[in-house]
C-alpha cells in the first residue's frame, strides 16, 4: 500500500469538488474492495476522501412512489429495509446472496456499484491486464489461461472481466437510476443501464462518472409488483461470486423482466429479451445472449443461464 | 523401549481415561484468543522487525537483475536481501525447490527477495518498489494429460501380480475409464509464519508454525550449513497444516536471513495470495483404471496407471497408493508416472496418495457394480481380503472393512434408496445416494517424551505438535492413565526442540506414535518412582503408587523424578503384517435440475482405526476430513494456467473450500476395534482416513441423483449442464 493523505468530507458537493481538485484522489466509503486493492497496489490513490460522514445513509420515499437509497446505506440495512423487502424483494434476495454478513455490514450502495472485477488476472500484478495496466494485454485471453469465471457477452478483445455485483443486477431489473453530484456542485441522474461502460478498447474506464463526480443515491421507481426472484448459481453454497445469476420480475400475465449477473462487464438486460419472457427461457436467452463470445472454458454459461431461468419459470 | 510384538492385555484395556470423551485441554486458550501462535509471540519477542517476501513472476528461467535501490531508500526499511546476493542455500531431504539463493527460478512465486522494515506496512510498500528482470525459459510443459498419453504403458510397474493383460482380456465384465483430479492446496487457516532471532549469527531461535519440529530443525541446519544444536524451534500452537507445514518453508528462511542481516528478530508471514504458488500443494492426477470381473462379481483383474506432476526430484501424488492392497484379485498391475513440471512444488496433503486414488478407484467400483448389477456395498464385500492381495503371505493386522460397510449401510438406510439414476425428484432437486470405501495406510514413527513428577503434578515434555488435532488432550489422557493420575494433575508441553524428539504430526501417524512415546516415558518414570520407594513392583492408581499394602500419594514424593524414553517400533510391524485403516462413507446429495449445482444433504462415515483414544477429538478429525472431501468433490481446484505455468486462483476467494452452508448433517461411527499390532494403546490413525473416499461417495451420489457420470473433479455444474434431464 502506498502512502496517501486522508480527509473526511461532510458534504457531498464539497467532496466532489475536492476529489476533482486533488491529484490522485479517490472516495472511500465502506472500503471492502478499495482497501484490498490498495494493499495489492492495484489501486494507488494519493489521497482518500472519506465520504462516510456525508449524511447519505437514509432510505427515503420519493414523490413518485419509489425509493431513494442514500449512497452510504449499507448492504445489510438495505436488504433489511421493510419497504425493500415488501416492494422490491428481488433486491433483498440479491443483496443477501452477496458476500458475507460482515462484508455486507461495511459495504455501501454506492461502493457496491463501483467495485472492481474479481478477474484473477486483474488481481495478480505479475500478470498482464488491460484494465489495471492499459495496453499490457489481457492475461485471461492468452492460450492456456483460466477464464471459467469470466464474461461471455459485452466483452472485448481487450477485456473479458465481469462486474461482480449481485445488488446491481437486481437494481437493473428494477430500472434503477444513479444520482450524482459533480465537481461543480451540479447534480445529475444516470440510468443504471448507462452507468457502467463496456470495455471496448478502454477497459480501465468502467463508468460514465466524470472526474470527482460522486454517487449520492440510487433511486428505484415505484414498485412494479409481480413475482420477484433472484437465483445465484455458484460452485459452493455461499461466499462465492456468481457463475451466472438471474434477477426475474414476472407479472401474472407472463410478461416481465430478466437481468443477468456473472456474464458481462455490467448487469445484463435487454428490452427485446424481456419481451420474449412469455415465450420462455430459450426465447429470452436467444435475444439476451445474442452475439455472446464465450471462451472454451466458460461456454457453459450460455446453457446455464437458460436452464436457470427455465427452472425459475417452472417454479411458478 | 521397542515395541517388538503385538500388545497383550495391558492397562489401556481397563482404561479410566483413554478412550473416553474429553474436551480439549487447550480449548480455553483457543476460545479466549490467548493460545500463542507463531506470528503473535509478543510474550517472548518484544522488539522485532517485519519481513515481506517477494516471489518470482515467471515459472522457469533465470533472474538477470534485481533493482532494489528504491526499496532500500523507502521509509523504515532496514534491509533488502535479494536471491542474487546469496549463494544457493542447502536443500534438506524432503524439500525439492531451493528455498532461496542463486539466480535460478524453478516455479512461480519462488522467493527471490525479502524486505525487512520497522513495520509490516513499510515492508510491504517497499516490496512493490523492487524491479526484477528475468530471462524466461520457454521450454516448459504444463499439460499432465499430454504427459500421461506419452508415458502410458512405459516403465516398470510398482506392483505386477499374475497376468493382468490376460485376465482383463478374459474377464466377462470389464471397465476401462479415465479419471482426473485437480491440484489442491491445503488452505489452512493460519498462513506459514515465523519469528526468527538470529541476531548475532550464532544461536538461532525460531518461533514458527510447523508440524515436524525435528525435521524443521534439521532442515534449517542444512539450509544454512550450521550445527543443529545451535537451533531451537518452538511451535506450540498451529492453526492447521494438512501437510503444508511438514516442511521448512520460505517464511522461516527469509526471517532468518533478515535477522542475521539486521541483528534483530524478524517476523514474517507468507501473504495468502503468495502462499498457494510459493508453498507446496497436492499434485493433479490423471488415472486410467481397468477392472475385470466374473459375472458373479469377483474381481479378477485390477489395473491402475496414474500420473502426477512434480518439480524434478519430487514425489508428486501417487494415486495408486491403495490399489495393491484394498481389494482382492489375483491379477493386478499398478504404475505411477512422475512427470517433471515447473509448477510449484507438489508434496503431501492430507492422505497423500489415497485421497486422490480413491477419488477415482471408488467411482470405478461404483461403475463396475452397476455393470454387474450388484449392489455397490455387496460388491465391495465380495472383494474383501484379509491378506495383502499382492503378497498373500502377509495378513492385515486388523481389517474390519466389511463391518464398516454393513454398519454404514444399515445405519444410513442404504437399502431404501432409489436404484434408478435420475429417478427421485423433490421439487427442483434430484436426490441421490452414494457410497465409497475408505482405505489409508497406517504408519508409526519413533516418538520420545519426558515425564517429570513434582509435588504430585506431572509434566509431559515432547516436541510433538498439536495442529488442531487434539494432541495435547490425548497425551494428557495417556499420561494420566499410565500414572494413575487425574487429567488436571497433568500438564502437557509440546512443540519445542528442547524436548525429546517425537513422531511429529503428519501421515496420520501422530496420535498413535506420540501417545506410545508418552506411555514409554511414563513407564520410565514409574520405574524411577518404584525405585524411590524401594518397591520391586508397584501399581499406580488414584494418585498413589501402591506397593504391597502400602499406598503412597505421588504428591508426597520429594523433589522431582524424571522418566524419559522413546518408543520405537520393531520390524514385525512392516515385515509380518500389513497395517491400515478402513472406512465406509455414505452420502445423500441433491443435484439441482436446472443449474446442476450439487449440494450435500447428509453424510455418514463408519471408521475402523483400532482404539479411539478420544471420541471427541477423533470425531472432529473425521468431520474435518469429510468437510475437506466435500471441497475436493465439488469445488476445490487449483486452476493451472498452462501457458504461463502457475496456479491462477491463488487466494481464498478464487480457491473455493467448502463453507458452512455446504455442510449438512454429518455422523461418524467408530467401530469398537483394537489393533494390538499398532502400538501398546492398540490405536491407529484416523485424521486422514476421514477424507479418503468421501469425494467418490459424493460423485457416486451425484450420478445416482442425476444420471450424469462425471469422472473429472471437481464435479462442477459445467461438467453436467449439457447432460441434465429436462426441467
Amino acid at each position: 500500500m502506498r502512502a496517501f493523505s486522508y480527509e473526511r468530507a461532510n458534504d457531498p458537493a464539497h467532496a466532489a469538488t475536492r476529489a476533482a481538485a486533488v491529484s490522485g484522489a479517490k472516495f472511500i466509503a465502506g472500503g471492502t474492495n478499495l482497501l484490498d486493492l490498495m494493499k495489492l497496489e492495484i489501486e494507488t490513490p494519493a489521497h482518500l476522501i472519506d465520504v462516510s460522514g456525508t449524511g447519505l445513509e437514509r432510505i427515503e420515499e420519493t414523490a413518485d412512489g419509489g425509493l431513494r437509497i442514500g449512497a452510504f446505506v449499507s448492504n445489510t440495512d438495505l436488504a433489511a429495509d421493510s419497504r425493500v423487502r415488501r416492494d422490491y424483494p428481488v433486491l433483498t434476495r440479491a443483496l443477501v446472496a452477496g458476500a458475507s454478513g460482515q462484508l455486507r455490514n461495511k459495504a455501501t450502495t454506492g461502493g457496491n456499484l463501483l467495485q472492481r472485477t474479481r478477474c484473477p488476472y486483474f488481481y495478480d500484478t505479475a500478470q498482464p491486464c488491460n484494465k489495471r495496466d492499459p495496453g499490457a494485454g489481457c492475461g485471461a485471453l492468452t492460450e492456456g489461461a483460466f477464464s471459467r469465471q469470466l464474461g461471455i457477452i459485452g466483452t472485448s478483445d481487450a477485456c473479458i472481466a465481469t462486474h461482480p455485483s449481485d445488488m446491481a443486477v437486481a437494481m437493473r431489473a428494477l430500472d434503477a437510476s444513479v444520482e450524482t453530484v459533480t465537481s461543480t456542485g451540479a447534480t445529475r441522474r444516470i440510468s443504471l443501464d448507462e452507468f457502467h461502460r463496456l470495455p471496448g478498447e478502454t477497459p480501465e474506464i468502467e463508468t460514465v462518472l466524470d472526474a470527482g463526480e460522486m454517487i449520492t443515491a440510487v433511486t428505484l421507481p415505484a414498485p412494479i409488483g409481480g413475482r420477484q426472484a433472484y437465483q445465484k448459481v455458484r460452485d459452493r453454497a455461499s461466499y462465492a461470486f456468481a457463475l451466472v445469476s438471474v434477477a426475474l420480475v414476472r407479472q401474472p400475465d407472463g410478461t416481465g423482466r430478466v437481468a443477468l449477473g456473472g456474464v458481462a462487464p455490467k448487469p445484463w438486460r435487454r428490452a427485446d429479451a424481456d419481451a420474449e419472457l412469455p415465450n420462455g427461457a430459450h426465447a429470452v436467452m436467444a435475444k439476451l445472449l445474442a452475439g455472446a463470445r464465450p471462451t472454451e472454458e466458460n461456454a457453459f454459461k450460455v446453457a446455464l443461464a437458460e436452464r436457470t431461468l427455465a427452472a425459475m419459470l417452472a417454479e411458478d | 523401549m521397542e515395541f517388538n510384538r503385538p500388545a497383550g492385555q495391558n492397562l489401556f484395556d481397563k482404561a479410566r481415561i483413554v478412550g473416553k470423551p474429553h474436551t480439549r485441554v487447550d480449548a480455553p486458550l483457543k476460545v479466549t484468543g490467548t493460545a500463542p501462535y507463531a506470528y503473535e509471540r509478543n510474550d517472548v519477542v518484544r522488539s522485532h522487525l517485519v519481513g515481506y517476501p517477494i516471489g518470482s513472476e515467471i515459472a522457469k528461467g533465470k533472474i538477470t537483475a534485481i533493482d532494489a535501490g528504491a526499496a532500500r531508500k523507502a521509509p523504515g526499511v532496514r534491509v533488502v536481501i535479494t536471491t542474487l546476493e546469496i549463494e544457493p542455500l542447502g536443500i534438506w531431504n524432503y524439500n525439492v525447490a531451493r528455498l532461496f539463493g542463486g539466480n535460478v527460478v524453478e516455479h512461480y512465486q519462488q522467493a527471490i527477495a525479502v524486505v525487512v522494515a520497522d513495520t509490516f506496512e513499510q515492508a510491504r510498500a517497499a516490496a512493490h518498489l523492487v524491479n526484477v528482470t528475468y530471462e524466461i525459459d520457454e521450454d516448459a510443459e504444463f499439460d499432465l494429460d499430454a504427459a500421461f498419453a506419452r508415458l502410458e504403458g512405459t516403465g516398470e510397474p510398482s506392483t505386477n501380480v499374475g497376468d493382468f493383460d490376460a485376465a482383463f482380456a478374459d474377464a466377462p465384465v470389464t471397465l476401462d475409464e479415465m479419471y482426473r483430479t485437480p491440484s489442491q492446496t491445503h488452505a489452512m487457516m493460519e498462513p506459514h509464519a515465523s519469528i526468527v532471532d538470529w541476531s548475532d549469527g550464532g544461536e538461532m531461535t525460531v518461533w514458527t508454525s510447523n508440524q515436524m519440529i525435528e525435521w524443521n530443525r534439521q532442515a534449517l541446519a542444512t539450509t544454512f550449513s550450521i550445527d543443529p544444536d545451535t537451533i531451537r524451534v518452538e511451535s506450540p500452537y498451529i492453526g492447521g497444516g494438512f501437510g503444508g507445514k511438514l516442511w521448512l518453508r520460505a517464511d522461516a528462511v527469509l526471517a532468518a536471513l533478515g535477522s542475521r542481516a539486521t541483528g534483530q528478530p524478524v517476523k514474517l508471514a507468507l501473504p495468502r495470495p503468495f502462499m498457494m504458488n510459493n508453498t507446496t500443494h497436492r499434485s493433479a492426477t490423471v488415472q486410467r483404471i481397468r477392472l475385470g470381473a466374473t459375472r458373479d462379481g469377483k474381481l479378477t483383474a485390477i489395473g491402475h496407471e496414474a500420473a502426477s506432476h512434480t518439480l524434478p526430484g519430487g514425489r508428486g501424488e501417487n494415486a495408486t497408493a491403495q490399489t495393491p492392497y484394498f481389494y482382492a484379485g489375483e491379477n493386478r498391475r499398478v504404475m505411477h508416472h512422475l512427470v517433471d513440471m515447473h509448477l510449484p512444488e507438489a508434496s503431501d496433503m492430507r492422505a497423500p496418495g489415497e485421497a486422490s486414488g480413491l477419488m477415482a478407484l471408488e467411482i470405478a467400483m461404483d461403475e463396475m457394480a452397476e455393470k454387474l448389477g450388484i449392489d455397490p456395498v455387496e460388491f465391495r464385500i465380495l472383494n474383501d481380503t484379509q491378506v495383502n492381495p499382492s503378497k498373500p503371505s502377509v495378513p492385515f493386522s486388523e481389517r474390519h472393512f466389511v463391518e464398516c460397510l454393513r454398519r454404514g449401510a444399515e445405519k444410513f438406510g442404504w437399502a431404501d434408496r432409489n436404484m434408478t439414476p435420475g429417478g427421485r425428484r423433490e421439487g427442483q432437486w434430484l436426490i441421490g445416494h452414494g457410497m465409497a470405501g475408505a482405505y489409508r495406510g497406517n504408519l508409526t514413527l519413533p516418538s520420545g517424551a519426558r515425564a517429570r513428577l513434582s509435588d504430585g503434578k506431572l509434566i509431559i515434555e515432547t516436541d510433538m505438535t498439536d495442529i488442531g488435532t487434539g494432541s495435547y488432550t490425548i497425551i494428557a489422557e495417556t499420561a494420566a492413565e499410565t500414572m494413575g493420575l487425574s487429567m488436571d494433575a497433568v500438564e502437557v508441553r509440546l512443540g519445542n526442540s528442547a524436548w525429546p524428539v517425537s513422531s511429529g504430526s503428519g501421515g496420520q501417524f501422530g496420535a498413535s506414535s506420540s501417545t506410545a512415546g508418552v506411555y514409554a516415558a511414563c513407564l520410565a518414570l514409574r520405574d524411577e518412582i518404584a525405585e524411590r520407594i524401594g518397591a520391586q513392583e508397584a501399581e499406580f492408581r488414584d494418585g498413589n503408587v501402591v506397593a504391597g499394602n502400602t499406598a503412597t500419594p505421588l504428591s508426597e514424593i520429594d523433589g522431582e523424578l524424571v522418566g524419559e524414553d522413546t518408543m520405537t517400533f520393531g520390524k514385525f510391524h512392516t515385515e509380518e503384517y500389513l497395517m491400515a485403516t478402513f472406512g465406509a462413507h455414505f452420502v445423500e446429495v441433491g443435484v439441482h435440475i436446472g443449474t446442476g449445482e450439487t449440494r450435500l444433504r447428509r453424510m455418514l462415515a463408519v471408521c475402523d482405526s483400532g482404539r479411539i483414544l478420544n471420541p471427541v477429538t477423533a470425531r472432529s478429525q473425521v468431520l474435518g476430513g469429510m468437510v475437506m472431501g466435500i471441497g475436493a468433490a465439488l469445488s476445490e481446484h487449483l486452476a493451472t494456467d498452462t501457458g504461463r505455468g502457475f496456479f491462477v486462483n491463488h487466494d481464498l476467494a478464487g480457491y473455493e473450500v467448502a463453507v458452512h452452508a455446504d455442510i449438512p448433517e454429518q455422523e461418524v461411527v467408530f467401530l469398537d476395534t483394537l489393533d494390538p499390532v499398532a502400538t501398546p494403546l492398540k490405536s491407529k490413525g484416523v485424521g486422514e482416513l476421514g477424507i479418503c473416499g468421501v469425494a467418490a461417495a459424493i460423485a457416486n451420489a451425484a450420478y445416482n441423483a442425476s444420471g450424469v457420470r462425471v469422472r473429472d473433479y471437481p464435479i462442477t455444474l459445467d461438467r453436467m449442464i449439457d447432460r441434465l434431464p429436462a426441467i
